[in-house]
């Protein structure tokens, strides 16, 4: 079970998170012109990357904020939790 | 019955408290203290099981964790289980074992005849014999393995027991009481660090306990009790006997088994049998010491053959003797201690050591003793079906591969030592990679991955000193880092003797046109020719020998295998041991009961349960329950002999004549509040929202980004910048994540806040054509007028003294309200309600009836929004903004979605207006048709239409509307049923919505 620090809580046990996907992946802006092939990269292709990725996590059973964490997804090593409006180097 | 292989004082045991149990029918005795093993040495039973392929007759091999043979069925305390180690189920009173894996019994076991059929199970026989023909397998193979080589038997009955669950902290736990592990912890305890000691066995002390070794002038028992005392009295730490740490997992999280009370006589009603312990660890010390390993030779899996350090186990702990001639076979130094031990409780052994005449502390002490030494010398083969009664020795020629003399001795039991293998368990499952040690040939642990840190025989280092040292360091710096305090504590004095060099020896070989089987892995039965096979075949890496000759898959994990196996697959590769590399190790290191797995989630316990506040009264009127989720709703309430269907059908008729009411309390409920909080709703639904007013409510639809629909339901502008959502129970909690999401992530401009309401109040629907005129009753002082009080209209008003809002909205087609006020509230307004409604005939529905409504009014719910259809799927496109964007919008004009052709809602009746078409059916041309037959569609929900008196159907088509007056046929091959039916509007009633708004 991982051991996730949420940037509000502190250190919790991955029973209270919820997975929430890639976080680098931008919603297209509302009411603005997209074209089919941004809309269909943003809806459905996802990278399934070996090693870093900066994933969402929401802390449903805390305080229910989305937060960003960098993992390793073959090591399961979390490098660094962020909330979700901070930038991950 | 007098125990002839107990000694008279030897050992750890309470000879005060004798225990009687039974061991395959028979009445037999042993001490307190005594584990089921030793308590049958010491009565002189050693055939306790058969082998799994070849049936041969097995006796214990070991005293602990490492024994691969001694699984016994054993029933105790009411229940029964299976596969349970002799050597570390500790004796109680009343316990009966029987063997398993023989039949009919183990002293006459027809399997035994495959003993005499090698050829039919060489390695990979599983793959090769069984192949052919598919049929062969149900009726012939699979009947005849399994009643010839199954382990034990798992209780059918429902387990009474009380399992729980433990999450702990710690800054170190360390895993295993030895000298390493005690001065681990000794340490880290006294730099003030909080510290967990956890110990598998029933006594601390590991190794102490049996070495004959002195530390600070106490021997090593008594030292192993002094500190440990100390240690129980620190209020920072946790010791833990009887507790196996058998899993390491991702970021330091440990799991441990913990054995709470089956070894106790009596226990409280609330103790439970297991505990299972989630340990998050700041720092782990692996002080899970060392396993022997046994050379290989003929027949070494004869009963009466023993690692030597068990047997030197069963005489220091147990007072057992394993034989009284015995054979030591050794090719290292430690086993001298087991001999010395027999010389000690006057028994004459007999040493064979494969290395050449050399000297070393212990050798010559037992020299100076007398003790029959022969140097150069192996056990060839083991003589006797169901014990040992001599063997045949061989004085080995300098290649090590021959002998230059060959004779028979009388034995009964040979004790065998190949030297130690570190239990490298843990730190390989924290993801460790191993590195190979050639001083001491096994695998320790390499660079950390975790926080993990190896210490004494775990890592490799065999001296107690050593041990010792690095115990104290180890414990001493981690602690210090975690709570910045250093104690100095003095490394005590330790008196041991120096052991020489152990002799590269895995192997016995064999004389010529002389063939007994060699057993690397026992309880697997692989030998050193299936081994050879599977190389021959051309397996060549350890993972595929592994798994052609299922060497080291047993429960036992190989633990007196694996390295032996991997030694053998390098000589006969000519490879060094490394290059062959070792299989992955995984969890549990020993089998775990389910029970405790599982812990206290079971039965009513499984899930949290939600009920309303107006469960007691549903229960009271004999309401018959759903499970909603988590939630309980009435599904009907039920009048004397009433089926659920004649219920239903009472209740929902009822709404549609006089009026009903129905618990919503369930329904999710969202607080949604902010100065944007319009927008926002516009951007969540696909209809529009700017221009809803203050008190009005209106239905919504929300999408996925990939334009399928996700929930609908209705929300009500409360006041200028509060809003009041609902969705249904079943996506309430994803509906509140989403709306977050969007707030916190993609729209964080955005200036609102959402907030669960749904356990803050309590919900009833009152609905049909008299609902206005038990409303009016209901609030006298308040116009409820269709004026007044229109479709779609929201009032906040006192209901007999209580805060309560109106909305008027309808689920079934019928003029309706929902009426919510406070939770504590609920059973006051159902009282009242159900008072007040008399005169006009108010009944209570249940989700039974509120779904027939529904549905005969062609309204949507879970099993049309699926997860698979879009709004005009469902006819909802009405709903649909062509003029603002919303989430998922983008999506709704993707190819597939407009094709004409796709499937969308209708409506279905039999032509014989009497079949109930299965939900789950599939629509067909033809009824008859070949397989596969083109399927058009399914029926989605069902319903007893009480309108109209007949079966109706919602079914999502292909074609839809167009469909509308051809027949097809509803088939279910679930329910073996087949029914022509035509295909109608989905709106079977009211299709105008009249009656809504009347
Ligand atoms: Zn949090």
């Amino acid at each position: 079970m991982l051991y996730i620090k949420c940037p509000y809580c502190g250190l919790r046990a991955q029973k209270e998170f919820s997975y929430g996907g890639d976080a680098t992946v931008k919603r297209p802006n509302i009411n603005e012109e997209v074209s089919s092939k941004d809309w269909d990269n943003f809806v459905y292709m996802r990278k399934s990357p070996r090693g870093k990725h900066i994933e969402l996590w929401q802390h449903i059973a805390g305080c229910r904020q989305w937060i960003k964490v960098q993992r390793d997804t073959a090591t399961h090593e979390i490098f660094q939790t962020a909330k979700v409006t901070e930038e991950i180097r | 019955m007098s125990q002839l292989f107990r000694l008279n004082k030897e050992g750890l045991i309470n000879r005060n408290k004798k225990i009687s149990f039974t061991f395959n029918g028979k009445k037999l005795f042993g001490y307190e203290g005594d584990t089921i093993a030793s308590a049958l040495i010491a009565n002189g039973i050693h055939l306790v099981g058969r082998s799994f392929k070849y049936h041969r007759p097995r006796g214990f091999f070991g005293a602990g964790v490492e024994e691969p043979n001694a699984k016994l069925q054993v029933e105790f305390n009411g229940h029964s289980e299976p596969n349970v180690n002799a050597t570390e189920m500790e004796l109680v009173e009343g316990l009966s074992a029987t063997s398993q894996n023989c039949w009919p019994s183990v002293n006459f076991d027809i399997g035994a005849i495959n003993n005499f059929l090698k050829m039919f199970f060489p390695a990979g026989f599983y793959y090769k014999t069984f192949m052919w023909p598919k049929s062969f397998w149900y009726k012939i193979y699979e009947p005849f393995i399994r009643k010839a080589a199954g382990l034990g038997v798992a209780s059918i009955e429902k387990d009474k027991e009380r399992y729980e669950h433990k999450f702990e902290y710690c800054d170190l736990l360390v895993t295993g009481s030895g000298p390493s592990g005690l001065a681990s912890a000794y340490a880290a305890a006294k730099n003030g660090a909080k510290v967990i000691l956890a110990e598998d066995k029933p006594r601390f002390g590991g190794t102490l306990l049996t070495d004959d070794v002195s530390i600070d002038n106490l021997s090593g028992k008594d030292w192993a009790e002094k500190i440990i005392t100390e240690l129980k009295s620190m209020p920072n730490v946790t010791v833990k006997n009887r507790s196996q740490v058998f899993g390491y997992y991702d970021h330091n999280m440990l799991v441990m088994f913990e054995r709470v009370s089956d070894h106790l006589e009596k226990k409280s009603k609330f103790t439970p049998r297991q505990r299972l312990w989630y340990i998050r660890a700041k720092e782990t010390i692996l002080s899970t010491g060392s396993i022997e390993r046994p050379i290989v030779f003929g027949n070494n899996d004869t009963p009466g053959i023993f690692l030597s350090a068990a047997a030197k186990e069963y005489m220091k702990v147990y007072g057992v003797l394993v034989g009284k001639k015995p054979l030591i076979f050794t090719n290292n130094d430690s086993a001298y201690e087991t001999a010395l031990e027999f010389k000690k409780n006057n028994v004459e052994p007999i040493i064979l050591d494969t290395r050449e005449e050399h000297s070393s502390e212990v050798i010559d002490e037992a020299k100076s003793k007398g003790i029959d030494i022969r140097f150069s010398h192996g056990v060839i083969v083991a003589n006797g079906y169901k014990k040992v009664k001599s063997a045949k020795i061989g004085k080995l020629n300098k290649d090590k591969n021959s002998f230059e003399r060959i004779e028979t001795v009388d034995c009964d039991c040979i004790c065998v030592s190949g030297f130690w293998t570190p239990s490298v368990h843990l730190a390989s499952q924290s993801g460790n990679k191993l590195k190979y040690e050639e001083k001491i040939d096994a695998f320790i642990p390499d660079k950390k991955k975790q926080h993990e840190t190896s210490v004494g025989a775990a890592n490799g280092s065999f001296t107690l000193e050593e041990s010792l040292k690095n115990g104290f360091e180890n414990g001493s710096n981690l602690s210090a880092k975690i709570t910045d305090t250093k104690t100095e504590i003095a490394i005590p004095n330790v008196n041991e003797k120096k052991y020489g060099a152990h002799d590269k020896f895995w192997c016995m070989p064999l004389p010529k046109n002389e063939n007994p089987k060699r057993f690397v892995d026992f309880q697997n039965d692989v030998s050193v020719s299936d081994i050879e096979i599977a190389l021959r075949e051309g397996y060549r890496s350890i993972e595929h020998v592994k798994r052609y000759t299922t060497l080291g898959m047993a429960t036992d994990q190989g633990r007196t295998s694996n390295l032996n196996g991997l030694q053998l697959v390098s000589n006969i590769e000519n490879k060094i041991v490394p290059e062959v590399g070792h299989t992955t190790f995984r969890p549990p290191f020993t089998p775990i009961t389910i029970g405790t797995i599982v812990g206290r989630e079971v039965g009513m316990e499984y899930m949290p349960t939600r009920k309303t506040p107006m469960h007691e009264w549903h229960e009271k009127n004999n309401a018959v329950f759903v499970d909603a989720g988590a939630w309980k709703r009435p599904r009907y309430y039920k009048q004397g002999n009433e089926t659920l269907f004649e219920a239903s059908k009472r209740e929902a008729k009822n709404v549609r004549e006089n009026v009903g009411i129905c618990d919503v309390t369930t329904l999710g409920k969202i607080d949604i509040k902010g100065p944007d909080a319009a927008e926002f709703l516009n951007r969540v639904y696909t209809n529009a929202w700017m221009k809803l007013p203050v008190g009005k409510a209106r239905y919504g639809l929300m999408l996925r980004e990939d334009g399928i629909v996700m929930d609908d339901g209705t929300t009500t502008r409360i006041s200028e910048n509060h809003y009041h959502m609902t969705t249904t129970t079943a996506q309430a909690a994803n509906v509140l994540s989403h709306l977050e999401y969007y707030l916190q992530i993609v729209w964080p401009e955005l200036n609102v806040n959402v907030v669960s309401t749904t356990e803050q109040w309590a919900g009833a629907a009152i609905a049909g054509p008299k609902s206005r005129d038990m409303l009016s009753k209901l609030y006298p002082n308040l116009d409820v007028s269709n004026e007044a009080l229109p479709f779609m209209g929201y009032k906040e008003a006192e209901f007999f003294g209580v805060t309560s809002r109106i909305f008027r909205i309808s689920f079934s087609g019928e003029l309706a309200y929902e009426i919510n006020v406070k939770s504590d509230h609920g059973m006051f307004m159902w009282e009242k309600m159900m008072e007040v409604g008399k005169e006009f005939g108010n009944q209570p529905y249940g989700t039974e009836a509120l779904s027939t409504l529904r549905i005969e009014m062609g309204h949507v719910a879970g099993p049309e929004l699926d997860g698979r259809t879009i709004p005009s799927d469902v006819s909802l496109n009405g709903l649909v903004s062509k003029k603002k964007d919303f989430i998922g919008k983008n999506s709704l004009g993707r190819e597939a979605f407009n094709v004409e052709s796709r499937q969308k809602i209708v409506g279905l009746i039999p032509i014989d207006r009497k079949s109930s078409i299965p939900e789950g059916s599939h629509i067909v041309q033809d009824q008859n048709a070949k397989l596969p037959n083109p399927k058009l569609g399914h029926v989605s929900s069902s319903c007893w239409s009480v309108e109209n008196n007949n079966p109706f159907s919602l079914a999502i088509m292909k074609d839809g509307k167009n469909m509308i007056g051809k027949k097809f046929f509803a088939v279910s091959p679930l329910k073996n049923k087949s029914i022509e039916v035509e295909v109608i509007s989905s709106h079977y009633v009211d299709p105008e919505g009249k009656r809504v708004r009347s």
